[in-house]
């Protein structure tokens, strides 16, 4: 039995008891619904083996919205926990695996593919591209970061999760003093997911900089295509310090190595450098992508083009830039002298100067124009005066001296939580409600997305500001329980009916998705939003070679240049079209990724060993593959083109 | 025949090999830190500018121009990443 009691929860209670059941459920009543309704052969064909960047667009977004049910989970068992003092709800340990999970959870499973998968649906329809300029490598990319996050997942019911905090420092993460496998499940499922984000980012500068239509030079970009493309400048060259840390972290947890122990030459500050050497620039590549989706529904429901458009674009480049020299405003307490600190303390609120000339280019966007509330347009608009709270607080937080006081206090934690929550989480849930008739047909109900929103903004500033205050009181992030003496108690109640709030919020999303897909009218336009760039310019449901005839573009605007200014947008005839095939390899080789991950985090060295082999022979496979792809006939494009009335 | 010959090409793999041998002697010879970081340092950058234009054609397309701005970039982000973390990590640590 010694072999199995590994697999064991070390430290198990009810609610991870019944969670184990739950999934056992759930995962049999999946199996048993798909065979029932004879869906596996429809599953495989159209979805585990797409190439379609639409169809892995989609299947990016729901795993994101799966994984943002499960880090809310997360987050109300801490406010529950916290909401009144001495609480026993949950004890020390599983408190510290529920806020590391949440953590995790939340940027690199939920922010990060949510965002890659609108990058996925609207860049390549932005840039008149037919797809995204390597589809095989596409498909990797998203089935290695689902892997990677059903790896992290499982762990809190095998083996145990890591409880180390999302930032996983050393020496706590080391084996001396984190003895359960669940830092290695940090090590090894992030590792996987790392790597389809950076094949990610290599596909999308390649899409960008070779497959724009004709006409469309890098300043005639539209805006959420420039901060995509940014962004993926910040992935490419940030993941690899974040895959090389990881690497060495595995070292040092499976192989005995001693890069991050205190004794032996090794230095356990140097992960905490390492991390946020990468860290930083992930803030800003969850971030600048929600600027894009900004500027987009702001200036499409402000009815006016985008105000300053080359600052706006020169202020995203100096952010990247900015983004990579200030990631050591992390650790000013950690003990580098003066210099250090204010060196950092100054690039860090030399980023202000960017972000603002951002927010004053959406102001003056908004100055004058013809304001429609939309659901998308309400979370932009709820978006900037939050952010700004957020972004101010953050330059308290730059001032090196000020931050002794308040470093890993609440009043950190509400800082990004006030920047990541408008400038992330409203910003794909307005662009997912604002690109959602463009991916399936019909739109979500106004009604219950307003109820949603409201809910949303002010649960969340229920929740969060009252935060701000403990923090300065003192209330440390991370501590599982208070006494009453400290008088935290009532804010943190407040915090937790804010907490609920939230939790209605997201659950009428959900809601509405339900709603409007029974209810809602299917007889909408290509473009009911009466929008400025080129996606809306196909058909809706969007035919799998995006547009029949590539797109001439003139200006920033051309498809409303096409509506109003009478511009000819589609001008060549329609030629047979070249289209990359489906393929199996990339969700099996992400499989065996998957086994060798769980190898690993067990130290089973047979089967990794065995899942290596496997994984290279995937590759081998591939590279002798004789794979031309297939051409469409222009009787065939002609015949969907009429379908989805009218050739244009 | 002569110009059959990849002359460049065998100049560059020796040359790149001797920038390898140059490396390993870090760890051959008894060196200080400093020496044998800034030997790591200009080897590695020698050796992948080498890696790129010679072996990865980086000068020979139409893309030049965005090939080389991605260079740069990274060059960028590489140096900071090194000097920073040397900065944080080292010289300015009490």
């Amino acid at each position: 039995m010694d072999y199995f009691d590994r697999f064991a929860v070390p430290h198990p209670s009810p609610a991870i008891y019944a969670s184990m059941v739950a999934i056992g459920l759930t995962m049999i009543a999946v199996v048993a619904g798909i065979t029932y309704f004879k869906k596996w052969g429809y599953l495989w064909r159209e979805w585990l083996t797409t190439v379609d960047h639409k169809r892995i667009g989609i299947m990016y977004i729901l795993a994101a919205l799966l994984m943002l049910f499960r880090g809310g989970v997360d987050a109300l068992m801490m406010r529950a926990q916290t909401a009144i003092p001495d609480n026993g709800l949950l004890d020390g340990q599983h408190y510290n695996e529920v806020f590391t999970t949440h953590g995790v959870v939340m940027i690199l499973f939920m922010a990060m593919p949510f965002i890659i998968g609108l990058m996925n649906i609207v860049t390549p329809l932005q840039i008149g591209a037919r797809d995204v300029a390597f589809p095989r490598l596409n498909a990797v990319s998203f089935w290695l970061f689902f892997m990677g996050a059903m790896l992290f997942n499982i762990s809190f019911v095998v083996g145990g999760s890591p409880d180390a905090g999302w930032t996983s420092y050393f020496p706590l993460a080391s084996n001396d003093f984190s003895e359960s496998v669940g830092s290695n499940y940090y090590a090894i499922s992030l590792q996987i997911a790392g790597i389809g984000t950076l094949l990610t980012g290599i596909n999308f500068i390649v899409t960008i900089l070779k497959m724009r239509a004709p006409g469309m030079n890098l300043m005639k970009m539209p805006m959420f295509t420039w901060s995509i493309l940014i962004t993926n400048f910040i992935i490419v060259f940030a993941f690899p310090v974040l895959t090389v840390a990881l690497a060495l972290m595995t070292m040092d947890r499976l192989f005995g190595t001693q890069f991050f122990t205190m004794a032996n030459g090794g230095s356990d500050m140097l992960w905490a450098n390492l991390f946020w050497v990468w860290g930083h620039p992930e803030v800003y590549i969850v971030i600048l992508p929600a600027f894009g989706i900004y500027s987009e529904i702001i200036s499409t429901f402000a009815r006016r083009n985008l105000y300053g458009y080359n600052s706006m674009v020169i202020s995203m480049v100096a952010i990247s830039t900015l983004s990579f020299i200030v990631w050591a405003h992390h650790f000013y307490t950690m003990g580098h002298g003066a210099m250090v600190n204010g060196i950092f303390s100054i690039t860090t609120m030399a980023i202000a100067v960017p972000t603002g000339v951002k927010i004053f280019n959406w102001l003056f966007t908004l100055w004058k124009g013809k304001i429609v509330f939309t659901v998308p347009m309400l979370y932009s608009l709820a978006f900037i005066p939050i952010f700004t709270l957020g972004g101010v607080t953050g330059v308290m937080l730059a001032m090196a001296s000020a931050d002794y006081q308040y470093h890993n206090t609440m009043f950190l934690v509400v800082h990004f939580h006030y920047v990541l929550i408008p400038g992330t989480v409203f910003a794909v849930l307005a662009g997912f409600t604002y690109w959602w008739p463009k991916m399936f047909g019909f739109m979500l109900s106004e009604k219950i997305g307003k109820w949603s929103f409201w809910f949303i903004t002010i649960g969340f500033n229920v929740t969060f500001f009252p935060m701000f205050i403990t923090g300065l009181d003192g209330q440390a992030r991370r501590m599982y329980t208070y006494s009453e003496s400290t008088g935290y108690g009532p804010l943190n109640m407040l915090s937790f009916v804010g907490a609920i709030g939230l939790a209605i919020g997201f659950a009428l999303i959900v809601y509405n998705i339900y709603w409007s897909t029974r209810y809602a009218s299917r007889n909408i336009s290509n473009d009911p939003w009466d929008a400025r760039s080129l996606e809306w310019a196909t058909h809706t449901p969007i035919p799998e070679y995006n547009f029949a005839v590539v797109p001439t573009v003139a200006s920033t605007e051309a498809f409303w240049d096409a509506k109003k200014k009478g511009f000819k947008l589609f001008g060549g005839k329609v030629e047979k079209i070249h289209m990359p095939n489906n393929s199996g390899v990339p969700f099996i080789m992400s499989c065996i990724f998957f086994v060798w991950g769980f190898a690993l985090v067990f130290s089973m060295w047979i089967i990794a060993i065995i899942a290596t082999i496997g994984i290279f022979a995937c590759m081998i496979h591939r590279s002798f593959e004789k794979d031309h792809g297939r051409y469409i006939s222009v009787e065939e494009i002609e015949e969907t083109e009429n379908k989805l009335r009218g050739a244009k | 025949m002569k110009e059959l010959f990849p002359r460049g090409q065998v100049m560059g793999f020796a040359f790149s090999l001797v920038l390898t041998l140059v490396a390993l002697s870090v760890i051959m010879f008894d060196l200080s830190l400093k020496m044998g970081v800034i030997i790591l340092l200009v080897t590695a950058f020698m050796q992948a500018a080498l890696q790129l234009v010679m072996f990865m054609h980086a000068g020979e397309s139409e893309d030049k121009a965005s090939i080389y701005t991605n260079v740069y970039y990274g060059l960028f982000v590489a140096l900071v990443t090194i000097f920073g973390t040397m900065l944080t990590m080292i010289w300015g640590y009490q």
